[in-house]
C-alpha cells in the first residue's frame, strides 16, 4: 500500500484524514513495513467504513489487517445508536463469533512425546472436521432455541465442560439479548447436525508448546510457563452463523435506501441500530455468538475426553475464550464521558486493559488474555490487553497473522503433501481430510505473525506474554 | 481437453450438439467450446483471504452456470462430481447482480443442508427471477478431498456485465 496517503502519528500509528464522505479519520496500527505489504484495498475499505452513519472517533485497522469484504479483516468501528449509528452484517461477517480458546493441560512437552502420534490420531478421529462432517449431537427445534439463548452455559447444562469454564469466556459464556425467533428456519436447519464441529479453512485444533515467555508476571497470572503444553481451538458459529450473515446482508442491502443509507460498498450492508431491522439483526447475531460459544464448549469437552483417555493426568483448565467477528454493546470513554456504543470487530479481538470489570477476577489486574492464532505450522501468541487501549482502539487488538497470499497463489506455490512432510520434519504432526486445504493454509501464505504482535505491542494495543509453537494440528 | 479439441473439426450445428452433450454428461468441464469464437468458461481470481469466482459465457444464465462451476472448483474438481441427485433452486431479488449472490448462496445452503457437492447446473432467467437445476452427489471425503467449505458468496467484487465481445461475465468473492 502507498504509505504516502498516510500521516504518520507515530512509528505504529498511521492516519488518513477525513475527506469526501468520511465522517472520521482512518487509523491503522502497524509498522511501516506491514503497511507497505497491505493491499490498497485495506485503506479503501477502511475509508468506506469511515463514511458510515454514526461512526465514532475513527475507522480502525489492526496490524494484521487485510483485504476483506466490506470491512477490512482487522477492522474495528464503533457506532452511537442515538446519532443514527448503524449495525452492519458486513461488519461482523459470515462466521459470527469465530474465535479462539486455549486450554492449559498442566503438562510439559516431555509428558506427551511418547503418545504424540496416538494423540494426533485420536484427536483427528474424535473432532469432526471438514466438509460433510457432523457432530454427535442432533438438536431438535426447542433444543436449538435453548442453545441459541444459552451459549456455553447451555452446553454446560447438557454436560459439556466444567462450571468454572464460564468465567473464562467472554460474556460468561452466554451472550445476553439473543433472539432465536429472529434466526431463520433455514439457518437452524443448517446447524442441527453441526454442533461440535470444527469446520474448515483456517479453523483448527492445535496442541502447542509454550516456547517463550515475554512477561513473567502476566504469564504467571495466566497460569502458563515455558515448556507447558496447551491446546487451542479456532472455530466459529458454523452453518448457522453463515446463514444469518447471508440472509441479513441481503435484507440490509435491499433495505438501505429506505433508511436513507448510501452504501459505498454493498458488502457494508447495514441498518440503523434503532430500527426494526437493526434490532432483528442484533437478536439473530447474538444467537449466532451463543452458537459459537456452545460449539467451542462442546469441542473442548471432546478434547478433554481424548486427553483423559491418553494422558489422564492432564488438567485441561480453560485459560480463556475470545471471539473475533462480533458487534457488542460496550461502555467506552469518548470525549471525556462514558458512552454505550456498538463496537464492530471484524477479525479483531476484544482486548480489555487491566482493571476492566468484565475480565475474570483472577486476571483482572493484568488485562484480558488475547489469543492470537498463527497459521498451521507457525507460532501463535498470547497477549494481554494493554493499559489505556480504550482510547486507541475501543480496547481491540489483532486476531492472527493475516494472509499475505491468496489461496490461489498458495496452491500454485505449495503441494499439500510436501507441506505436511516438511512440518513433520520439524516435529509438527498435521492431520487433515485433504492436502489441497493444507496447501492453501501453508505457513508461507501468511504474514509474519511475530511482526504483527510486535506492532500490536508497540502500538499500545496489547502486551506480549508468550509464544506458542505447534506440535499437533488438526485441520478441517 | 481432447473432447473440446475434437469439436473444432465438427460443423457448427454438430459443435453445438456435442457441446451440449459434453455439458450434460461430463460434469462441468473447465471450458466448453460452443462455437469458433464463443466460449463458456470459469476461472478463479485472487483475493487476499478468500477467492474470487468468475463465469464467462454468451448469456447471463450461462455465466451464472459457469460461476457455480467455479465455486465448486474452490472445493473440489467439478469433473469428479457425479450427477446422481437433482436439486431445483429458485431465487428472486431486485437486480441481476444481487441475483448472482443469491444464486450462489442458495447453492452453498443446499450443499450444507444436503451434505452434497454439485458439478452441473442449468439456469433459466426471467428478468431477476432465477430457476435452476443443480446436479450432484453426496460428499465423499476420500474421493472429492474437499479443500475448504464455503461460508458465503459476498457482494465484494460483485459484477455482472457484458464484455465488448458480447459475452457476459458474472463474478464475486466467496468467503471460505
Amino acid at each position: 500500500m502507498d504509505i504516502a496517503r498516510f500521516v504518520k502519528r507515530s512509528a505504529y500509528e498511521w492516519e488518513i484524514a477525513p475527506t469526501g464522505n468520511m465522517r472520521v479519520p482512518v487509523i491503522i496500527y502497524a509498522s511501516e513495513a506491514l503497511i507497505r505489504d497491505m493491499d490498497d484495498k485495506v485503506a479503501e475499505q477502511a475509508v468506506n467504513v469511515a463514511a458510515l452513519p454514526g461512526i465514532l472517533k475513527a475507522s480502525y485497522a489492526m496490524p494484521d489487517a487485510h483485504w476483506g469484504y466490506g470491512f477490512p479483516i482487522g477492522g474495528v468501528a464503533a457506532f452511537d445508536p442515538d446519532d443514527d449509528g448503524v449495525v452492519s452484517a458486513g461488519g461482523v461477517g459470515f462466521d459470527i463469533s469465530c474465535g479462539v480458546r486455549t486450554l492449559r493441560t498442566g503438562l510439559q512437552r516431555h509428558h506427551i512425546e511418547t503418545v504424540k502420534t496416538a494423540l494426533a490420531e485420536e484427536l483427528y478421529t474424535t473432532i469432526p472436521a471438514g466438509i460433510g462432517s457432523t457432530g454427535h449431537l442432533h438438536l431438535k427445534r426447542h433444543e436449538m432455541d435453548d442453545m441459541l439463548r444459552g451459549g456455553a452455559e447451555w452446553a454446560l447444562q447438557r454436560g459439556y465442560g466444567r462450571p468454572e469454564d464460564l468465567e473464562r469466556i467472554e460474556e460468561h459464556g452466554c451472550m445476553k439479548g439473543a433472539e432465536p425467533a429472529q434466526v431463520s428456519a433455514q439457518a437452524k436447519k443448517r446447524q442441527q447436525d453441526e454442533m461440535g464441529t470444527l469446520g474448515s479453512g483456517n479453523h483448527y485444533l492445535e496442541v502447542q508448546e509454550v516456547r517463550e515467555i515475554y512477561n513473567a508476571a502476566i504469564a504467571a497470572a495466566f497460569g502458563i510457563a515455558d515448556g507447558d503444553v496447551v491446546v487451542s481451538i479456532h472455530c466459529g458459529s458454523r452453518g448457522l452463523g453463515h446463514q444469518i450473515g447471508t440472509e441479513f446482508l441481503k435484507e440490509m442491502v435491499i433495505a438501505a435506501p429506505q433508511y436513507g443509507i448510501h452504501l459505498p460498498d454493498r458488502e457494508l450492508a447495514c441498518a440503523p441500530i434503532n430500527s426494526p431491522l437493526g434490532q432483528k439483526y442484533l437478536g439473530a447475531m447474538r444467537a449466532g455468538i451463543n452458537c459459537a460459544l456452545a460449539n467451542r464448549q462442546i469441542l473442548t469437552d471432546l478434547t478433554r475426553n481424548v486427553f483423559a483417555r491418553l494422558l489422564p493426568e492432564a488438567d485441561m483448565a480453560l485459560l480463556y475464550d475470545v471471539s473475533h467477528n462480533t458487534c457488542k454493546l460496550e461502555e467506552h470513554l469518548i470525549d471525556g464521558r462514558r458512552r454505550k456504543v456498538y463496537v464492530h470487530r471484524k477479525g479483531a479481538t476484544r482486548a480489555f486493559g487491566p482493571g476492566h470489570p468484565d475480565i475474570p477476577e483472577a486476571l483482572r489486574a493484568v488485562g484480558q488474555p488475547v489469543l492470537i492464532g498463527g497459521s498451521m505450522g507457525s507460532a501463535s501468541y498470547i497477549l494481554a490487553g494493554a493499559e489505556n487501549n480504550d482510547q486507541r482502539s475501543f480496547s481491540s487488538a489483532c486476531h492472527g497473522a493475516g494472509r499475505a497470499m491468496s489461496r490461489h497463489a498458495a496452491t500454485r506455490r505449495w503441494r499439500g503433501r510436501a507441506v505436511v512432510d516438511e512440518l513433520a520434519g520439524r516435529g509438527i504432526i498435521i492431520r487433515s481430510p485433504g492436502y489441497r486445504g493444507v496447501a492453501e493454509e501453508a505457513p508461507g501464505a501468511y504474514k509474519d505473525v511475530a511482526a504483527v504482535v510486535e506492532a500490536a505491542e508497540l502500538a499500545g494495543l496489547a502486551n506480549k506474554v508468550a509464544r506458542l509453537e505447534p506440535l499437533i494440528c488438526i485441520k478441517g | 481437453m481432447a473432447v473440446v479439441s475434437g469439436m473444432r473439426y465438427a460443423g457448427y450445428s454438430t459443435r453445438l450438439t456435442v457441446a451440449m452433450v459434453v455439458f450434460r454428461h461430463r460434469a462441468a468441464p473447465f471450458c466448453v467450446l460452443i462455437g469458433a469464437e464463443m466460449t463458456a468458461y470459469w476461472e478463479h481470481f485472487a483475493h487476499d483471504a478468500d477467492i474470487g469466482v468468475r463465469g464467462v459465457a454468451d448469456s447471463i444464465a450461462a455465466a451464472f452456470e459457469q460461476a457455480a462451476v467455479a465455486m465448486t472448483a474452490v472445493i473440489t474438481d467439478p469433473a469428479a462430481v457425479a450427477s446422481d441427485v437433482m436439486v431445483e433452486i429458485d431465487c428472486e431479488v431486485p437486480d441481476v447482480e444481487l441475483l448472482l449472490v443469491d444464486w450462489l448462496n442458495a447453492l452453498i445452503c443446499q450443499m450444507a443442508l444436503r451434505k452434497m457437492l454439485f458439478g452441473r447446473f442449468e439456469v433459466m432467467l426471467t428478468g431477476t427471477q432465477l430457476h435452476a437445476t443443480a446436479w450432484g452427489e453426496p460428499v465423499d471425503v476420500s474421493r472429492h478431498a474437499p479443500a475448504v467449505e464455503i461460508k458465503g458468496a459476498t457482494y465484494t467484487e460483485l459484477k455482472v456485465y457484458q464484455q465488448e465481445d458480447g459475452r457476459w461475465v458474472a463474478q464475486c468473492i466467496v468467503d471460505v
